[in-house]
């Protein structure tokens, strides 16, 4: 038998009369061995009143971690969403309180996971405002260098995850395999590859290894070509259009009520960028953009998630042509600790390192609220000191909490299906989330 | 404009006017406007002003906490459109108030401003909401419910967010709490057991509520004795 190929047309926006996505023709066997195209099959009739309960999460592989949504559905369309989270609480603000500022830094890491080393970068600099301390031009250009690595690398996981939850494969691994060489590169700096505690109040754990910069310099020139053939198979995929134009809009008045940050904002058409607006690590002096949307729906948030990470390659190379020389951690013996090989041969190097170590840095009275852009959001630092060498209050402000409190307001009316997407594309970490 | 390529950028080109604060001074940088402006609308509810590290705070009366949070977000010359966060600081001087802490942000004017309120022990830890202000609030001041037991007066759904409905212990980041919490591991273990998983999928929170009324009146009984349902 011949075989026959039928080829189908895809070249519709996606959206039908009502601003839903268009139902796909099905191709069924047409009885006489060959295929036939059906027109794809009628709504359902009104199904008055039958209201139908269903749970997802908290262990289902499309919530993200522990999610758990009740959804209250007529037929397939949301009548009510409502949230569940706090499975994944462990106090990381309460244990803050006991823990000195440097030792909060592991905890940073394990909030938002994915930005770990970014979450450093954020919570080094909060402490630093409490100190009053000004950190050198090295240290503030690693830094820079820290957080776009980390948001590239939180943009890749979302990216990968975004496309499987719709039901793309191939660019999860093309994301993750680009994520894999930036582990290696933080492997090669911090010696860690998720837990990175790679900044200390002051300055860094660790100065960049000799040859580091080749690796880096070799990303930003290889990222782009990976970024093309992301761009290539998506962004203008029927499919992918499809099943995310039009879902989960948020109007600009909205987006900034309901106090969504980061790309969820941007997508809606605020151009919102702390980095911009209230700059940090002379990210002012950088020249990026700062992509913002249209419609405020997932579509424009891929949208906006996927031109940051071209931006963030631009930082990157901008930042790795104008690394300074010179000390990366500050000159003040109070703070910062003595190499570690004098500690273990001068008397004087290790009485200095056993009081910073036991005793702890101390800030003056006062509270500073430090807040970056993270790849979810502004991400806040509050903390609170009575001068003493731990934290009153130690408060983290998470994007992704409040990016998640807006759910119920962008699923209710849509599809069972659409809630997947709209989820992912609010790029939920529940470390960060439930602390 | 092509559908497929976002993007107006920012105002990448408008930013002259802002950068990286260098050498922010403990208590010597100058306030925040908004402060002078707020001092001279509400007189006597301003309590005091701080500048700490360049962030200006305003202490304001509780009961006018409210109307002030109101006018900074609909007075045109103010604009505090976007709410950054609300919790709350307990201090381990026991003498010390509770105090509420709501950080503003104004998107136009580019400004930041801290309200606090302080809240006296031995009373009970009362505020008014902003729900109606701010959507933002809603999860915000769960949370601080949640873990300092400060009950925000109209907001429409004040309950646990991060601990479980049920939970016994108390508010986890008042000082009198311990690290370990307040209940023996046993103890802890046997009321984790005891629990009732039905009860946190609560049937009657929604409106399928309905629907559990006309169930037979023996199977209502056996599922609220805490049996599954079995789907």
């Amino acid at each position: 038998m011949a075989k026959r190929t039928v080829e189908v047309e895809l070249s519709t926006t996606g959206l039908d009369a009502h601003g839903r996505p268009q139902r796909v023709p099905i191709l069924t066997d047409d009885g006489g061995g060959g295929l036939a195209l059906q027109a794809p099959p009628a709504l359902e009739p009104e199904l008055e009143g039958e209201h139908m309960l269903i749970n997802i999460g908290p262990q289902h592989p499309a919530t993200h971690g522990v999610l758990r949504l009740v959804l209250e559905l007529d037929g397939e369309t949301v009548v009510r969403c409502i949230p569940h989270i706090g499975y994944l609480h462990c106090g990381f603000e309460k244990i803050g309180e006991y823990r000195q500022y440097n030792q909060i830094i592991p905890w940073t890491d394990r909030e938002d996971y994915l930005n770990s080393i970014g979450n450093n970068v954020a919570f080094a600099l909060g402490a630093e405002r409490l100190f009053g301390i000004e950190i050198t031009e090295r240290c503030k250009v690693l830094r820079v260098i820290a957080s776009e690595l980390s948001r590239i690398m939180s943009h890749l996981v979302w990216l990968g995850t975004f496309c499987i939850d719709i039901g793309a494969f191939t660019p999860f691994l093309w994301a993750f395999q680009r994520r894999e060489e930036i582990y290696r590169l933080l492997e090669k700096w911090v010696g860690a590859r998720l837990t990175t505690s790679a900044t200390r109040v002051g300055g860094m754990a660790a100065d960049i290894p000799s040859g580091w910069m080749d690796g880096l310099r070799q990303f930003v020139r290889t990222f782009p070509h990976t970024l093309e053939e992301i761009d290539r198979v998506l962004t203008k995929n029927a499919i992918w259009v499809g099943r995310t134009v039009g879902l989960g809009v948020m109007t600009p008045e909205e987006a900034i009520n309901w106090g969504l940050s980061g790309p969820m904002l941007r997508a809606s058409g605020v151009d919102y960028d702390v980095r911009k607006d209230f700059p940090y690590l002379d990210y002012e002096t950088y020249d990026f953009e700062v992509p913002v949307g249209t419609n405020g729906d997932v579509y424009d948030r891929y949208l906006v998630r996927f031109e940051e990470l071209r931006q963030s390659t631009r930082i990157l190379a901008q930042a790795a042509d104008r690394l300074p020389d010179g000390p990366v951690n500050i000159d003040d013996p109070r703070i910062i600790l003595p190499p570690k090989s004098k500690a273990t041969s001068e008397m004087e190097s290790m009485i200095h390192h056993f009081k910073v170590v036991m005793e702890g840095p101390r800030p003056p009275i006062g509270e500073s609220y430090f807040a970056v852009e993270s790849p979810k959001g502004e991400k806040g630092y509050y903390m609170v000191s009575d001068g003493t060498a731990k934290p009153v209050r130690w408060r983290i402000r998470p994007p992704s909490f409040v990016n998640l409190a807006a759910i119920p307001k962008m699923v209710e009316g849509h599809l069972l299906s659409d809630v997947i997407a709209i989820n992912a594309s609010i790029d939920i970490v529940m470390g960060e989330i439930d602390r | 404009m092509n559908r497929f390529e976002v993007l107006r950028t920012g105002r990448a080109a408008s930013n002259e006017q802002v950068a990286t604060l260098k050498a922010v001074s403990h208590r010597d940088a100058p306030p925040n406007p908004s402060a002078a402006a707020l001092s001279e609308k509400f007189g006597s509810a301003i309590q005091r002003r701080e500048v700490i590290w360049g962030e200006t705070i305003v202490y304001v009366d509780p009961a006018s906490v409210y109307e002030i949070i109101r006018w900074l977000h609909d007075d045109p010359s103010q604009q505090y459109d976007f709410l950054s966060d609300v919790t709350a600081v307990e201090y381990r001087d026991a003498e010390v108030p509770i105090e509420v802490v709501w950080h503003l942000r104004s998107l136009p004017y580019r400004r930041f401003l801290r309200i606090k309120v302080q809240l006296p022990k031995g009373q009970p830890l009362e505020v008014a909401s902003v729900y109606d202000i701010y959507r933002a609030a809603d999860w915000l001041e769960r949370e601080c419910y949640d873990m300092f037991g400060i009950r925000f007066r109209g907001h429409p759904d004040l309950r646990r967010i991060l601990m479980w409905e049920q939970y016994k212990e108390g508010f986890p980041l008042r000082k009198d709490f311990p690290l370990r919490g307040r209940f023996s591991r046993s103890e802890q273990l046997r009321q984790s057991l005891a629990q009732n998983p039905e009860a946190r999928y609560s049937m009657e929170e929604l409106s399928i509520a309905d629907a559990y009324a006309e169930l037979p009146e023996d199977m209502r009984k056996r599922l609220s004795q805490g049996e599954r349902t079995g789907e």
